[in-house]
């Protein structure tokens, strides 16, 4: 369209995406070992990078970490898929029907804003601190992003192809589920993925502070508390809650990709 | 087959800004007819479609298809719209697009997959069906609008600017499928345009709107030898007799 008045953008290929991503976490890795080598950085609070991965290679072997970290992903794929579960169907509610959105808008309004963290120790004092209390937390985070982007999503359907629909004598909740819902699936599956981001950070935040049971938040706990506080396995325990967070949004992003070809397609970019 | 009473419409009745799209008019068209609609722009053309499809409910006067008053979208209505890039479903591949009305209908899963491939087949897109919208040409695009109405054998298809956004050559080309599909399918087409010589050439009957609030200033019958042709047809007097009176009509109501 614009392509003569803007300056044309070189396109660059996923494995120069990838190795250039690789070199900037070579690059700060290696910092991280320059500061710790040289003691600019007490050695204590932060030692070399290749000594925390390497920590981080031997958890592996280690049952209790294994523990610790199956705990974790179970917490956070429940929660993740409870508040899909929610989220979707409340969303094309409040997107769909005016009324509803227009009685229920100040709840929401109040409750959003309110810090997901703030609310671990009171959950905590209602249900304890098991499964379910981590579940609890990463379901009420992770809620957000998808309902704020299904109804979103839902804003953007096309009047004309729910017209369409409509004209071959399809009913309302027909239109919905056949158009607005599949029309609004990009802006769903970016909530979702956003929302995976933000239960990673509940379920390691609740461990935490719960300070007991299993997880990799009770496994850092206890790093922590030890004396002389374990820096090395802290910081590996963060490296594979990091590393997992990074696998889990590139898969969601190429999921996105190849399942929402047409979206892109339609804005006009390079699927 | 369709008669229009005495339709009126108007847009935020009862407020100052109030637009009266539509008043006072009247329509009848036999089964089986090919009638263009043409009129200036924003003379209430869709509104008039919309309320035809039973998509608005008008605000004045009724619309009866084969005797029953329209109240919501008849069953044996089909409607294509200007923009098919917006109306038809880009998640879709385009059989799936064509099927998804017929769901509709008492039809089992291969049966809709057959009536839209033989859709697909009659406006010459037999090999487009695995393919999705995007990967299409904008003429390409309307064919599949065109061929989703087909396979939902409507016995009445209502065509809005079916050809507005299209280049030239292509235009050309789908009023003529137009006018070998209905050949094919007993149905009676309503098509709106603004384009003049459109209505003449591909009309058997053409009537004029007003501009808003649009009502009806002329109804010609349209006798041309047949079949039509794009260059013989145009340049045959009665042809350009015809879109001059059309002409005159649509003009002599488009300015103040």
């Amino acid at each position: 369209m614009s392509a003569e008045t803007l300056a044309p953008l070189r396109p660059v290929s996923p494995a120069t995406r990838w190795s250039r991503r690789a070199a900037g976490a070579l690059a700060f890795a290696a910092l991280i070992e320059l500061v710790s080598r040289t003691g600019l950085a007490d050695r204590e609070f932060l030692p070399p990078a290749t000594e925390i991965v390497w920590r981080a290679v031997i958890l592996v072997t280690d049952a209790d970490f294994r523990t610790h970290a199956l705990t974790s992903l179970l917490a956070w794929a429940i929660g993740l898929a409870v508040a899909a579960l929610i989220a979707v169907p409340l969303g094309l509610l409040l997107g769909s029907v005016p009324l509803i959105d227009a009685a229920t808008r100040s709840v929401v309004e109040f409750l959003r804003p309110i810090p997901s963290v703030a609310l671990i120790p009171l959950v905590a004092l209602v249900i304890g601190t098991g499964l379910q209390h981590r579940v609890a937390l990463v379901v009420y985070a992770s809620l957000w992003p998808i309902l704020y982007n299904t109804m979103y999503g839902l804003r953007g359907v096309d009047p004309v192809a729910k017209e369409s629909l409509r004209s071959y004598g399809f009913g309302p909740l027909a239109v919905l589920l056949r158009v607005s819902l599949p029309s609004a699936a990009p802006f769903i599956a970016t909530g979702v993925r956003l929302a995976a981001g933000v239960a990673l950070i509940l379920t390691v935040s609740t461990e935490i502070v719960a300070g007991r049971g299993e997880g990799i938040g009770v496994f850092i706990f206890f790093a922590g508390i030890a004396v002389p506080a374990r820096m090395d396995a802290i910081l590996a325990g963060v490296f594979w809650v990091g590393l997992f967070g990074v696998l889990v949004n590139a898969l969601l992003v190429a999921a996105e990709r190849r399942a929402f070809r047409w979206h892109h397609a339609q804005r006009g970019e390079a699927g | 087959m369709l008669e229009i009473d005495n339709l009126s419409h108007v847009y935020g009745g009862g407020t100052p800004n109030a637009h009266h799209a539509i008043e006072g008019l009247n329509l009848s068209v036999a089964a089986g007819e090919l009638l263009c609609i043409v009129g200036p722009s924003g003379c209430g053309k869709s509104t008039l479609l919309r309320s035809i499809a039973g998509l608005i409910r008008p605000t004045g006067g009724q619309v009866r298809i084969e005797g029953q008053v329209v109240r919501q979208t008849p069953d044996n209505l089909a409607v294509v719209f200007q923009d098919y890039s917006r109306s038809l479903f880009p998640w879709m591949s385009v059989e799936d697009n064509v099927a998804l009305p017929l769901r509709r209908r008492n039809l089992d899963k291969r049966q809709r997959q057959e009536a839209a491939k033989e859709a697909l087949e009659s406006v010459g897109l037999a090999g487009a069906a695995r393919k999705y919208p995007f990967q299409l040409s904008g003429g390409m695009q309307q064919r599949v609008a065109i061929a989703r109405a087909l396979a939902y054998r409507p016995t009445l298809m209502l065509m809005d600017e079916p050809f507005g956004s299209v280049d030239a050559q292509t235009r050309e080309d789908l009023e003529d499928l137009v006018l070998q599909v209905r050949g094919h399918h007993q149905m009676t087409i309503v098509l709106i345009t603004h384009d003049i010589d459109e209505s003449v050439y591909v009309g058997d009957r053409v009537v004029v709107l007003s501009k808003a609030p649009a009502h009806v200033v002329g109804d010609l019958k349209v006798h041309l030898p047949g079949p039509r042709d794009q260059i013989s047809t145009r340049e045959h007097p009665d042809f350009v007799h015809l879109r001059a009176e059309v002409g005159r009509l649509v003009r002599g109501h488009a300015t103040v």
